[in-house]
């Protein structure tokens, strides 16, 4: 056990993950980086963001493939790689590129088991940064999660934290369908304690990151630490929150969230993906359907405006969602009183 | 180059095994019994059984739309076809892929595919899944004219080129992308396409068996010994239209049947080998008869065969969830 | 007047421990508190637990507030006598308080031992080490499903005067997930292995649960080795015991369903931290962490009894042995420790349960520093 970054947690995964199974192998563009250079160097980068660094080193060109930047092909070489006998860990760099290669996805890897009869098997995991906060404006830092979550026959991850993100990546490794593993790109300085053993976290199984009586908070990926630092705010002024972190927003842990609405009464939704169709819509859907009785207050969602994220560092804040506006949210909902039924 | 007599009654067992079944469908489709919609591979038969004569489990194709062919010259049953294509429970897919969808992965039979340029990507993965586990197999891409233009396809022939792979991109040109002839959609030349990526390039008349068997030959055996990926060019006709129901008022009168009086394929077989003697006549006609019962079996079971149930709706979506 | 004026500074439970929360005080400002007495609860994230007052009086002042979270060693109240004017307080606060904060970083540092992994034959160990000086050394042994830091209320105590040793067994927190058989006379032979590999010839052993039985078949098999044994709440001596403990304990895999099963571990339910239930989540989704608690139970509890009786083992041992049990056990039953020989000391604790080194740590402690002295 020792503090690791989301960075060093994920390669960390990946590593022993390799060193356990063969078949399991890595391509994704500039994921060692260097191949072809005028400098004869290899494992130049490691990734973009260098999460991938070093495992071309230890594992070697059989292992680790570069590819041209060419999505689609080698998102769908992923794909029939794993229906064939590999168990490939692709990297889609950022998931805003999903729309050189999205008929792979959606049409192949996510379609195979039900169109095939139940037959097929691909066990294929695809990594990709999502998030604002970046200045890398809006081709760089859509929160793409809904986009996978709304297509049956993928699974999809987005850890709120390194140790999440290390046993969640291991178990996207060791599932046998197609699994879209989402990676806060702010996140990967973020530090914390993760065992130095492989370790497990199932999927469609939420975690209560906070436990509270008023207000129960579900919050997607990053947002989790957002809506944990609210709730500590809160706490000081006597509103006690539950912090869901639904891990998996397919599948989704719809009964953890519907136990805990109906423990609090009320329910605030954050996420940081674009609003309309979004988890907040789903999630918001789900309780009224299916706890409608429990509600005493109109569900709040804090979710950025319906616009691409912006560049400049002042929009981008006012375009992402934080504590203070969930916050605010949460004092909302506990300040609502059902005036219309009082008269 | 000589090929052996039991090569030899196998192709030709395939070809006429597509023929008929494709024939039938024909037939069967315009009863209204058939859902959806069915894509037609006759006049081909020589490409996908040429091909696929070189081919052992092991190895990997991948299909298109039109995909009945390809899926009986790999050797997926007709019976579980026929079903499939009927929408029964009893299909190789369970009635949960229809005609588009048909694929068996213990045989190495990717799929059809109802997404125009989706295999090739699918058969750079596969091919990679042959060399990082050095099994000795080769992937095959099985993609028409239309698919050619699909900006997969250009990505593949250069990752596969990249990568080494032991794959062979084997495009069908019929000369129509559904109602849209190659001379109008496809700039250059696919030789030169080849050739804009380094990758070897082979070419055949793929109404002729025995050209395909040559041409696919070489072009499989530099996959397979370790030199990288090639392209196989296969000239065909197309004898139906895109889909059951395309009146091809795009095609002068006369074409089709042309093509049927001049290459058909199988007459063409028939006459190669029995000229020299290399196969009985009766030996042809003792296949013949049986792959009529053959097919005749299958339409029956599959129309007697029992539906999917509603439970089904909601299964085999994920292997676990 | 400074020595008139005692600090009440944030406790160090167990070697871990960097910082804790007031969760409550205990005694109100003005009040007075006798040493011993329970002055607040300080919660680690680990547990909590009462704080004893180091000495008696006044407690003038509160400094730390509920809720707050504090390094060790800081601040949190002052206790002074009545006489002890309001100015002198807040020159002695004043003064800590600069004090506190240029040396805190570099003592909290210098005492804060992480544990170290350590290679046995195939396996790897996690081992806490602590202490040194002439005393003949120390070694705890965990139970099932536990880990070194069970004993971070006792190691620091028992380890003024001698070299002291805490290890995760096979199976167990940060050691190898491999457990052979799952036999205590495995276990005891990694133990013994452990010792030769650390140099250390002979040892006082402290055995909790499992780890009592663990003790039992290394005195039996190495009797050289072991110098006494302190047998906490052991298995071995008896056939009943608590399955619904033990199946609850593998098969539970969410907080819900955990924390009741981690009740039966204590008689104040409240010492079962939210972090505690987490953390032991967190070991069950180690690889290999569910098959070597499931090889365990199913070697040492099948059919629901206990599979060894190593009574023999412990009235054969001719060094001193004694036994600490809590009256509350809700796992294993003190009445397991009727019947032996009069040379061994039965201590049965009042108000603790399963876990009596946690749940009354002063007593636990002092039964073995008088034993081993």
């Amino acid at each position: 056990m020792s503090k690791k970054s989301f960075r060093q947690a994920i390669n960390e995964a990946l590593r022993q993950e390799m060193q356990r199974d063969p078949r399991i192998i890595l391509m994704g563009e500039d994921i060692a980086g260097g191949q072809g250079g005028s400098a004869g160097v290899v494992d130049a980068w490691g990734g973009v963001l260098g999460v991938t660094k070093g495992l071309y080193t230890e594992f070697g060109p059989d292992r680790v493939f570069d590819t041209p930047i060419s999505e689609a092909s080698y998102i769908g070489a992923a794909v029939g790689a794993a229906a064939t006998g590999l168990r490939p860990v692709a990297e889609l760099m950022f998931v805003d590129f999903v729309g050189c290669c999205l008929d792979q996805i959606m049409n192949q890897a996510a379609k195979f088991r039900y169109m095939f009869g139940g037959k097929a098997r691909t066990p294929l995991v695809i990594r990709a940064m999502y998030g604002a906060g970046f200045n890398a404006a809006a081709q760089h830092s859509q929160a793409l999660y809904p986009l996978f979550t709304h297509i049956p026959g993928l699974k999809v991850v987005i850890p709120s934290s390194p140790y999440e993100a290390k046993g969640l990546l291991i178990e996207a490794i060791r599932d046998d369908d197609p699994v879209i593993f989402l990676e806060n790109k702010v996140m990967y300085d973020d530090e914390e304690e993760v065992p130095d053993e492989p370790y497990t976290i199932p999927f469609g199984e939420a975690n209560l990151t906070r436990e509270g009586d008023d207000v129960t908070i579900v919050a997607f990926g990053r947002m989790v630490n957002f809506a944990n630092e609210a709730a500590d705010r809160l706490e000081k002024d006597g509103i006690s929150c539950s912090v869901i972190d639904p891990r998996t927003t397919s599948p989704l842990d719809s009964a953890t969230i519907l136990e805990c609405v109906e423990d609090t009464g009320r329910l605030v939704i954050v996420d940081e993906s674009s609003p309309r169709c979004n988890m907040a819509t789903d999630v918001a859907a789900l309780v009224v359907e299916e706890a409608f009785e429990s509600l005493k207050a109109p569900i709040r969602r804090v979710v950025p405006p319906h616009t691409p994220v912006p560049f400049a560092t002042v929009l981008e804040k006012l375009y992402l969602p934080d504590a203070a506006r969930i916050e605010s949210a949460v004092r909302s909902v506990m300040a609502y009183k059902k005036t219309k039924q009082d008269a | 180059m000589q090929i052996a007599h039991n090569i030899l009654l196998r192709s030709y067992r395939s070809m006429r095994t597509i023929r008929d079944f494709e024939e039938r469908l024909h037939v069967e489709f315009a009863t209204g019994e058939i859902p959806g919609f069915v894509h037609l591979y006759c006049g081909e038969e020589a490409s996908g059984v040429g091909v696929c004569a070189h081919l052992t489990d092991t190895d990997t194709i991948a299909s298109t739309h039109r995909g009945h062919g390809h899926c009986i010259a790999k050797g997926v049953g007709v019976e579980g076809m026929m079903a499939e294509i009927y929408g029964r429970k009893t299909g190789v897919c369970h009635g949960k892929g229809g005609s588009m969808h048909i694929a068996d992965l213990s045989l190495g039979m990717l799929g059809a595919n109802g997404i125009v340029g989706g295999g090739p990507p699918l058969i750079c993965g596969a091919a990679l899944s042959h060399k990082v586990l050095k099994d000795g197999g080769v992937a095959v891409a099985f993609y028409g004219d239309g698919a050619s233009n699909e900006g997969t396809t250009l990505e593949s022939l250069n990752l596969a080129m990249v990568w080494q792979l032991p794959a062979v991109f084997v495009c069908e040109d019929n000369g129509y992308g559904e109602a849209t002839g190659a001379s109008y959609a496809c700039a250059g030349t696919q030789k030169a396409r080849a050739a804009g990526f380094g990758m070897p390039y082979f070419e055949c008349d793929g109404t002729d068996f025995f050209a395909v068997h040559e041409a696919a030959g070489q072009a499989i055996a530099h996959a397979r010994a370790g030199n990288g990926p090639v392209m196989l060019h296969v000239h065909l006709a197309r004898w139906y239209g895109h889909f059951e129901g395309d009146a091809m008022t795009y095609r002068i009168n006369g074409e089709v049947a042309r093509e049927r009086a001049e290459h058909d394929c199988l007459k063409n077989f028939r006459q190669r080998v029995t000229e020299v003697s290399l196969l009985d006549p009766s030996a042809l006609d003792e296949i013949d008869a049986s792959v009529k019962d053959e097919i005749e079996a299958a339409v029956k079971a599959a129309k007697s065969a029992p539906l999917p149930e509603p439970a089904d709706l909601e299964a085999d979506v994920y292997v676990s969830y | 007047m400074t020595d008139l004026i005692t600090p009440i500074t944030m406790p160090k439970f167990g070697l871990a421990m960097t910082e804790g929360k007031i969760a409550s005080w205990n005694i109100p400002p003005g009040g007075h508190v006798d040493a011993g007495q329970e002055i607040a609860d300080i919660e680690t994230t680990k547990i909590t637990n009462g704080y004893e007052s180091p000495a008696s009086g006044t407690l003038r002042r509160q400094i730390a507030t509920e809720g707050e979270t504090l390094p060790v060693g800081a601040l949190l109240g002052v206790l002074a006598e009545p006489a002890v004017n309001d100015a002198d307080i807040d020159v002695f606060i004043a003064k800590f308080q600069t004090d506190f904060s240029s040396d805190s970083a570099a003592s909290t540092q210098a005492d804060h031992a992480e544990p170290v992994l350590v290679s046995v034959g195939e396996l790897t160990l996690r081992v806490q080490e602590a202490g040194q000086g002439s005393g003949t050394p120390l070694l705890f042994i965990h139970g099932f499903g536990g880990d070194l830091t069970n004993w971070m209320l006792n190691q620091n105590s028992l380890s003024t005067d001698r070299r002291t040793i805490a290890f995760d067994l096979p199976g167990h927190g940060g050691s190898s997930k491999i457990v052979g058989d799952g036999k205590p006379a495995t276990f005891a032979a990694t133990a013994a292995a452990l010792l030769d590999k650390l140099d250390v010839t002979a040892v006082h052993v402290v055995g909790h649960s499992l780890g009592g039985a663990i003790a039992l078949e290394l005195a039996k098999a190495f009797p050289q080795k072991v110098a006494s044994l302190s047998l906490i709440a052991p298995a071995g001596l008896g056939q009943g015991i608590n399955m619904d403990f033990i199946e609850g304990f593998i098969s539970a895999d969410r907080r819900k369903t955990l924390e009741p099963v981690l009740n039966y571990l204590v008689h104040d339910k409240t010492l079962i931290s939210r972090k505690m239930i987490e953390d032991i989540i967190r070991f069950k989704r180690l690889d290999g962490a569910l098959q070597s608690l499931q090889t365990i139970a199913q070697a040492c509890f099948p059919n629901g009894r206990q599979a060894d009786d190593i009574r023999p083992a412990l009235t054969a041992f001719s060094g001193p042995s004694q036994i600490i049990w809590g009256a509350e056990d809700e796992i294993l039953s003190p009445a397991d420790a009727k019947g032996l020989p009069d040379t061994i000391t039965v201590t049965i604790l009042p108000q603790a349960g399963h876990m009596p080194q946690l749940e009354n740590a002063p007593a636990v402690n002092a039964a073995i520093t008088q034993f081993v002295k």
